[in-house]
């Protein structure tokens, strides 16, 4: 693009993409906006034909107000941060195993991905019905094989089941990335290490790990962004009880639940903003990383 | 101390045996290079010597103990790999302290090792810069750097200066002969370039094949060398290998003769040709002369500056004293 001429035929090509992407965005966001801040229960009547009654700020301080706002915000910080302990931990473990070369080390890695095939609703359904159930599943067969009193999941250690059911299935994501890094890893590093005198261990942490650093950040940025959304998976194993009801899951119960699309709407902009914050952490520690 | 000592050393992969058993004997404080053609193992002997690759068969002594299945770590061999294998997220300082920090040396100790190491190899105003800031020749320096703070008894070169632009091979070429000079260690050296083994070597190792052709200092090989293969290896630009009628004029089935060792003349002499390509380099006038009864171009080298020009007609004569004879085998007749 080197011509003003061929610099203005690009901008050109390019506008309705980014109009379309932008009014996908704006249209939304504008919308969401503006209910925030209008008193709208459809269930009472109100409409946006009929004229809905502006409350100023009253959403905003209803939704921060009600005693489920901060330890919904509790459930969602944990619920992602444990997810990603899991997945990079687990991911760099299994991208190393699946890194040495086996017997059938392709069609192992295709079956690696797998999981991320399966639609959320399904695998949420299979680990809540096949794994957890603590008369039938598996674990409860598991645990009383050992002699122990087998757990139900869904209701006595339900934050940990939704940690275990999304983990399983953002795994693959994870190995996926971190195997394509370590297969980067210039080995003649890992020999030179190995001359300098490193055991495996050090060599892992001074040489393998660093060197993951870059596919780490995006693994835990890529994932951030999704797992802030996650719903279906709570949706059908504990719809929100049991200390489960994330930022998401209050704000559909809120406007579908409770019909009230304002307070609803406020807190989608409490989710934008705690969402922002995140990224700006996360882009902060990505540039700094991807600078070097 | 660092007495390297290879005992019918052999390495396959597979059914396909690269290096055949092998003997060597390196004494301490030696320069030795290994030089060959690329794939004919003189990589995995080194790798071997390091302990990066298993031996299928024989022993690595050092200094006389048995290190063949001794860990690399435990040898007391420092290596300079080709792409420098610099951990790019650790500092210059750091890199070089590394095989340090793994050993458990006290930071002082590491600062004053690693401080003597840049003044050598003047990295002082580098060291806390990233290997990414480098250039090439200051990377290779580094990579030196963390080789020597470890004191190792034997130091592996494996094709350091393949990375790097023409003028800076000469000048690290200089430098690394200086290292040794300075330190008196033995060094092993892997390239595949006969010039940079003729000026750094005190013995070089010809390799074909996994197999030794010969051993010898750099003028032993250029005077004497034992075979067509070592006699087309060694020196630049190489020797004019002959064979057939003339050859068989001077009793030997391939007679060679070096390009240096060829007398030039417009009027009379042994063998007459038209001049081909001729390569003016100021010092020297390389040219490629098509003889009769001469498959292949004869390659002349004459000092200075000389005015003979693309198809020119002359006569060339090879010193009978210089002249180096081989028989079927391709060996050399005494």
């Amino acid at each position: 693009m080197a011509t003003r001429h061929s610099r203005s035929a690009a901008r050109l090509m390019m506008a309705p993409a980014v109009i379309l992407l932008l009014g996908w965005m704006l249209v939304p966001l504008t919308m969401t906006v503006f209910f925030s801040f209008k008193q709208y229960l459809p269930m009472r009547g109100d409409s946006l034909e009929r004229g809905l009654d502006w409350v100023g700020f009253e959403n905003y301080a209803r939704f921060i107000g009600s005693s489920s706002f901060w330890p919904s915000v509790q459930a969602t910080l944990m619920i992602v941060g444990g997810v990603l302990v899991i997945t990079v931990a687990l991911g760099i473990l299994l991208a190393i195993l699946l890194d040495q070369p086996f017997w059938g080390q392709g069609v192992v890695r295709i079956l690696v991905i797998a999981p991320f095939f399966v639609m959320p609703t399904v695998s949420a359904l299979v680990w809540k019905n096949m794994f957890m159930d603590p008369v039938n599943g598996m674990f409860a067969h598991l645990w009383r094989f050992f002699g122990a009193q087998p757990v139900s999941w869904m209701s006595d250690a339900s934050v940990q089941s939704i940690i275990i059911i999304v983990s399983w299935q953002w795994l693959p994501f994870a190995t996926l990335i971190l195997l394509t890094a370590i297969q980067s890893l210039d080995s003649e590093q890992l020999e030179a290490a190995e001359m300098d005198g490193a055991p495996v261990l050090s060599r892992f942490l001074h040489i393998v790990l660093p060197h993951l650093g870059r596919a780490i950040t995006i693994v835990i940025l890529i994932q951030t962004i999704f797992l802030l959304s996650i719903f279906a998976e709570i949706f059908v194993t504990t719809g929100g009880s049991f200390g489960t009801r994330t930022l998401t899951y209050l704000i559909f119960q809120r406007v579908v639940d409770s019909q009230n699309i304002g307070l609803g709407s406020a807190g989608g902009v409490y989710a934008i903003i705690l969402a922002n914050i995140i990224a700006l952490f996360l882009m902060r520690i990505v540039g700094k990383n991807l600078d070097r | 101390m660092g007495r390297i000592t290879l005992d019918k050393v052999r390495k396959a992969f597979g059914d396909v045996e690269v290096i055949p058993p092998l003997d060597l004997q390196i004494e301490d404080g030696e320069f030795v290079v290994f030089v060959g053609p690329s794939g004919c193992g003189k990589s995995t002997l080194l790798r071997m010597i390091a302990g990066l690759e298993d031996l299928s068969g024989g022993q690595i002594r050092i200094d006389g103990k048995d290190a063949t299945n001794a860990p690399p770590a435990r040898r007391g061999l420092a290596m300079v790999f080709q792409s420098y294998a610099l951990y790019p997220h650790m500092s210059v300082r750091r890199n070089i302290a590394f095989p340090l920090r793994m050993a458990g040396l006290d930071k002082a100790e590491q600062d004053r090792r690693v401080a003597a190491a840049a003044e050598v190899l003047n990295l002082t105003d580098y060291l806390d810069r990233r290997p990414g800031q480098l250039s090439g020749g200051q990377r290779q320096r580094v990579a030196i750097g963390r080789a020597i703070v470890r004191e190792p008894s034997a130091f592996l070169f494996d094709e350091p200066l393949s990375n790097l632009d023409a003028a800076l091979r000469v000048g690290m070429r200089l430098e690394i002969s200086e290292l040794h000079n300075r330190l008196c260690t033995t060094m092993i050296y892997v390239t595949h370039d006969q010039v940079e083994a003729m000026t750094m070597a005190d013995r070089i190792v010809v390799l074909r094949a996994g197999q030794i052709e010969q051993v010898g200092t750099p003028l032993e090989l250029y005077r004497s060398p034992r075979n067509t293969f070592v006699a087309g290896f060694i020196g630049s630009p190489k020797m004019n290998l002959v064979s057939g009628e003339i050859a068989s004029r001077h009793g030997a089935e391939t007679i060679g003769i070096r390009p240096e060792h060829i007398a030039v003349s417009d009027s009379g002499g042994e063998w007459h040709g038209r001049v081909g390509v001729s390569e003016h380099l100021g010092s020297d006038t390389f040219f490629h002369v098509a003889c009769e009864g001469i498959p292949d171009p004869v390659t002349v080298r004459v000092g200075g500056e000389v005015g003979v020009r693309h198809g020119d007609e002359v006569w060339l004569t090879p010193d009978p004293d210089q002249l180096h004879r081989f028989d079927k085998q391709g060996l050399r007749i005494t």
